[in-house]
Formats: C-alpha cells, structure tokens, sequence
C-alpha cells in the first residue's frame, strides 16, 4: 500500500491537472465562443467568424478531448503513484 | 400503406425490443436493482448515459430554440454539455470509488447526519420529479401527433412501457434499454439532417454543411449558408443569426446549465454502474461523444431549417412576391391541424408574407409592398425536428422513426429520472432512516413498489400538468446547480467541511434559489403572486440564470458555518482520503 505523502503527492497532481483543464475548458466556452469572440472575430470560419463556430461546434469538441485527455492522465497518475485498482 | 400504420409498425417495434431486454435483463438483488451489479462496460454506459440525459427537450426542442433565435441560444449546447467536463472531473469518478447506490447517500454518510440526507432527497424528489412531468408530456404528445391517440391514452401506454421494464430489471433493464433507445434516437435525428445538410451544401456531415457555402440550384449557391441566412433574415427585420446580444447574461446562463447538469441526480447514478473508478472517467468521455454526436447535429439542423422555412415563404426571393396560399407545402396542412402552425392572410392578397412585423424598420417597406403584418401567424418551435423528414421529402419510414426516436427520447430520461426516484424512496428514507433491519429481498420488494408508485404519479402529473411546467424547469436547474452540487463536491475536495457546513450551505442555496424565483415568478409559481416584475430584475439577472448565483451562496454558507465549528471527525476524513484514491473500490462494491 502506498503511504501518506506518497496519496499527498498524488492529490496534488490530480488538483493541479483539474486546474489546467478547467482553465481551458473556460477559455474555450466563456472565452472564445461568448465574452473574448470580439477579439477573435477577425479570424472567419466558413461565413461567419471563430467565435460563433467555437459556440456551435468548437466549445463541444474541446470537451470532449479534455475529459479524454483527463481520463487517460489520471489512470497514468495512478500507476505512477501506486493507487490504481489491482 | 398509409403514414399511420407505418408509425404503428416502427413505433411498437421498438417497444417490442425494450420488452425483450426488459426479460433478458431481470434485477435478481439490489446491486443490480439500483447499481446493474456494477457490471456495465463504460461505452455501453456512456450510451445509456445520453440516452438518460438527452430528454424530449434535447431530441424535440433544442434545434428549434436555436434556429429561431440563432447564436445566442448557442448556450444551451455549451450548457448542456460542458457539464460533463465539472462531472467527470470534480465528482463521477470519486462518487464510484465511494461505491453506494444513491446521492443523497453521498451526503448522508458524508456529512454523518441523517438530516443532510433528507435535505438531499428533497431536493432530488423536486428535481426529478420537475423533470419526469416534461418527459411524459413530450410522449404523450408524441404520440397524438404520430399515431393519432388521444394524450391521456398516449400517457397511459409510455407509463406501461416504463413500468415493464424499470420494475422488472431496475437500473439493470433501463440501462440495457436505454441503449437501444440511444441508437433508435441518434438514427432518427441524423438521417433527415444528413439529407437536408447534402441538399442545401452538398457536404454529409451537418456540422460541416453548417459553415459550408450553398450549393448549385439553391438560393445562395456558391455564397455560404450562414451568409446567405443572415442576408435573408435582416432584408425581413430580423436580428441576424450570427448576432450577440448580451455576453455577460450568456455567460451567466450558460454556467447555471452547467453546473446545474453536473448536479443531475439521475445522471450521477449512471456512473455507479461501471467496475472501477477509471472505468467511471472514461465512460463520461464515452457519454459525452454519444451526446456530441446530436449536439453537433441540433445547430446545423436549427439553421438549415429557418433557412428553408424561409425560402419556402418567399419563393422568388425577397424582392418577389411571397409563396401562395394554395402553393403552401403539403406539411404545412399537416401541422396546422395541430394548431402549432397558423397562416393568416391579413391583407387578403391570397399570399402569405413572413417578417418581422415587430421592427419599426420594417413599416415603411410593408406600406409600400402592401403588407399587412406577419401572416405566419404561428410557428411552435417545437414541430422543427418533427417535421424535418417532411420539410426535406423524405420518405414514410423516416416519418415513423422520428416518431420512435421521440418516444425513445422521452422514455428513456423518465426511466432514469423515476429509478432515481425510487431509490431515494426505497434506500434512503426506508432502508437508512424508517427501517434499518430491513432484509435484502425486503429492500427489493421496496424498490419495486416506490417505482410502481413514482410511475403512477408521473402518469398522473402528466394528464394533470401544472400549469407552470416551464417556470418549475428553471427550478430544477437552479436547485440541482445550488443545492447538490456544491455539497457532493465539498464533500470530495474539503477534508475541513462539516455537517454543519454543509447543511448551512444546502439549505442558503435551497432558500435563497427559491425565494429568487418566487419573488419574480409567483410563490410557488402561483399567477398573480409574484412581487416584483421582469424590469426590476437585480442586476438585471432573470431567474432561469441564478444557478451560479445560489452555488456561491451555498459555498460561502458553507465555509463560514464550517470554520466556525468543530472539524468533522477523524473517521469522516479518513473516508475523504479514501474517496480521493481508486486502490480499493472493488472492496466498496461489497456492501
């Protein structure tokens, strides 16, 4: 079995990897599609600009890659820190 | 063979194959009644997860809220699904590795107090039960349209259908139905968008078709679709489609949907049913492919639907003369019947002029063309999706798959929503609070019967619906966002919060999302009882956007009341240490 500092280390890289995706998962809804899509609206994507795609289409597949992303560097830190399920 | 018996045939064919698994997939224990024995592959629960999330309201409505208002309502696809992200991160997987079969049970063992568990099995019962009302009304609807019977017998059948199969199997039954619900859903939503998305651009994939440009022999060949409807749509006085309005309300709306899908009770459970916790991670990224698969479909359908609803109008283009009365497309006939469709000739041309007769832009044009107002009188959003085999000409079987594919959709969300239900009943007020010394097959027994009872009342506030459904929705969500999850994720991420926290925390939600709602929209939602009207919202915050608002009530309450009082005993943060870490989760399934 693993001991305290060893789960103390294994929390704080979950948090730390929690923190990174939701910043993103952030800049990806409230940022590009809703709030910062007047910066990004020079940029035009198939008649209309980078933020309305983001809201329709782009906010949903960044979602997806990140709770897959997230899924697969969890199982990682598990075996890394020995907490996995036998 | 006519159009009805068609929808007969598809739609009890599909009621023939819930009844087959309902057999094959009986619940012989209460692991299986409440949790399928924890033994669902994480895809095949991912399926079953959409099918349970995505309601009548996703399959039906959602691409008729954003094809009649165009970006802003692009909220409701981030709502609804970045909530998944806040689920699969901050609760589902250590949710699993506590291994119960309920929410409120979370709460209860959690925060060690019985009265933290009534608290979130009130919450739950308003929550689901809110939403099981809208399912049963979108089947009984679905029916009437499709097969031509009365609602109230609609309303009887789907509650058999129900009955069958989530008193028999439990958990087990519904999970293995609902994936079949999945697949009859996701075909019928795609296939008459494919056809419409290939018809207008040429490009099979609708997401694509959406910022694709016209094809040759439609109105703006060559130009893209979103160009080509903004352009229609502002020469008749309306906003354009790719226009915002408000952001910061968008947002604000937009993060209420999310947290408030993240607090879903009946979503929660499903991830209770996979063998470990990593299955449990991955099975919410499976569940969220499963729903991108029709919420990257719904937009491209909203927008290519009022693109051809509008041609249909005006045939000759704008600067012609608008589309005859007699000239109206057969399914024009076959919805006004229903009374969701209205054309009025108010000038008495014989033609029927679409605009926006709201915009003072618009009153000089219309004097000179002679126009006499809007005469598409009435257009009910929700026929969109149910009438776009018939807009695209497609043929009958894809009419009575869309018939199947709404019934699966509204089906499958009462199953989870009513087992939810049931177990809450049964588990946490029978067998934790009333009747300890309850035996395994009298726990079963207990569930069956609270399900029998759960379906009769949904039955039963479906052919009775208060007339305040819409209002009750924004309850749902906002009590779901301020209520359960700020509680379940403190419990995993704060070792410090105690049982007086987080009662503190559940009940300034509880009120404060409440008394918001009551003060603008009536107490309990009674007409005439409100006391302050629309203009005189704070901060200009309608009360569907108070989700967030409540939850940071909750958290503050909650820190305040925790830091004030004693930290919650050792065995309580050995049990949070223990909930952060997989190792272990096989030995939590025995129970």
């Amino acid at each position: 079995m693993s001991d305290d500092s060893d789960n103390k280390a294994y929390w704080s890289a979950n948090l730390r990897l929690v923190g990174i995706c939701l910043v993103i998962w952030a800049i990806a809804s409230f940022g590009f599609a809703i709030l910062l899509r007047p910066l990004v609206a020079g940029i035009s994507v198939g008649g209309t600009d980078l933020g309305f795609w983001f809201a329709q289409q782009g906010s949903i597949l960044v979602f997806l890659v990140l709770i897959f992303f997230y899924a697969w560097r969890m199982n990682a830190l598990d075996r890394e820190h020995g907490v996995d399920e036998e | 063979m006519d159009q009805t018996t068609l929808n007969f045939i598809v739609v009890g064919a599909s009621f023939a194959l819930y009844f087959g698994i309902a057999i094959w997939a009986r619940a012989a224990s209460t692991s299986e009644f409440y949790a399928a024995g924890r033994g669902v592959n994480p895809i095949v629960n991912g399926m079953a997860t959409a099918a349970d999330w995505m309601s009548a309201a996703s399959f039906i409505s959602m691409a008729g809220l954003i094809a009649f208002v165009g970006y802003n309502n692009s909220l409701f696809l981030m709502g609804w699904t970045g909530g998944y992200v806040l689920m699969a991160m901050l609760l589902a997987p250590y949710l699993r590795k506590f291994g119960k079969f309920t929410v409120p049970e979370f709460v209860g063992d959690r925060y060690y107090s019985n009265a933290a568990r009534v608290v979130a099995v009130i919450c739950l019962i308003v929550i689901s039960v809110t939403y099981v009302i809208g399912q049963m009304r979108g089947a009984g609807i679905a029916f009437s349209r499709f097969l031509e019977v009365p609602i109230d017998i609609g309303l009887y059948i789907a509650g058999f259908v129900v009955l069958v199969y989530a008193v028999l199997g439990g958990m087990k039954g519904i999970t293995y139905t609902q994936v079949a619900q999945y697949c009859v859903l996701i075909v019928a939503y795609t296939i008459p968008a494919i056809f419409i998305s290939l018809q207008l651009t040429g490009n099979p994939i609708p997401g694509l078709g959406l910022f694709s440009t016209m094809s040759e022999g439609t109105a703006g060949a060559g130009q893209h679709l979103l160009v080509t409807l903004d352009g229609l749509l502002t020469d008749l006085g309306f906003r354009e489609y790719t226009a915002t309005t408000n952001p910061w309300l968008m947002a604000l709306y937009t993060l209420s949907l999310m947290i408030g899908t993240a607090g879903l009770p009946h979503v929660i459970i499903r991830f209770f049913t996979v063998p470990k916790v990593s299955d449990a991670r991955w099975s919410a990224g499976w569940a969220l492919v499963f729903i991108a698969l029709l919420y990257l479909t719904a937009p491209a359908v909203g927008a290519m639907a009022r693109l051809n609803i509008t041609t249909t109008m005006w045939p000759a283009g704008i600067e012609g003369e608008a589309v005859s009365e007699a000239e109206l497309p057969d399914w024009f006939e076959t919805w006004k019947v229903t009374g969701l469709l209205g054309v009025e000739d108010k000038n008495g041309d014989g033609l029927i002029q679409y605009y926006n007769d709201a915009n003072p832009d618009m009153a000089a044009i219309a004097e000179e063309r002679g126009w006499a107002g809007n005469e598409l009188v009435t257009f009910n959003r929700d026929i969109l999706v149910l009438a776009n085999p018939e807009i695209a000409q497609l043929p009958g079987w894809v009419i009575a798959l869309i018939a199947a594919g709404g019934i699966a959709a509204a089906l499958s969300t009462a199953a989870g929503l009513l087992l939810a239900i049931s177990s809450a009943i049964s588990h946490d007020l029978i067998k934790s609070v009333f009747r300890p010394d309850i035996s395994e097959s009298g726990e079963l027994l207990a569930a069956r019967i609270s399900m029998v009872v759960s379906i009769c009342v949904a039955v039963y506030l479906g052919l009775n619906p208060p007339g305040f459904a819409a209002q009750v929705v924004a309850l749902a969500f906002g009590l779901a966002a301020a209520t359960l999850f700020p509680t379940l994720m403190m419990g995993i991420f704060s070792k410090r919060m105690n049982s007086a926290g987080a009662i503190a925390g559940m009940l300034a939600g509880l009120i404060s999302t409440c008394l918001y709602l009551f003060l603008y929209l009536g107490f309990l939602f009674i007409p005439g009882t409100a006391v302050f009207d629309s203009s005189q919202y704070l901060f200009g915050i309608p009360p569907t956007h108070f989700g967030p608002i409540g939850a940071l009530f909750n958290f503050i309450a909650a820190f305040l009341v925790s830091r004030a009082t004693a930290a919650p005993p050792q065995e309580i943060q050995d049990l949070v240490e223990s909930v952060r870490v997989p190792r272990g989760a096989g030995a939590a399934q025995a129970h």
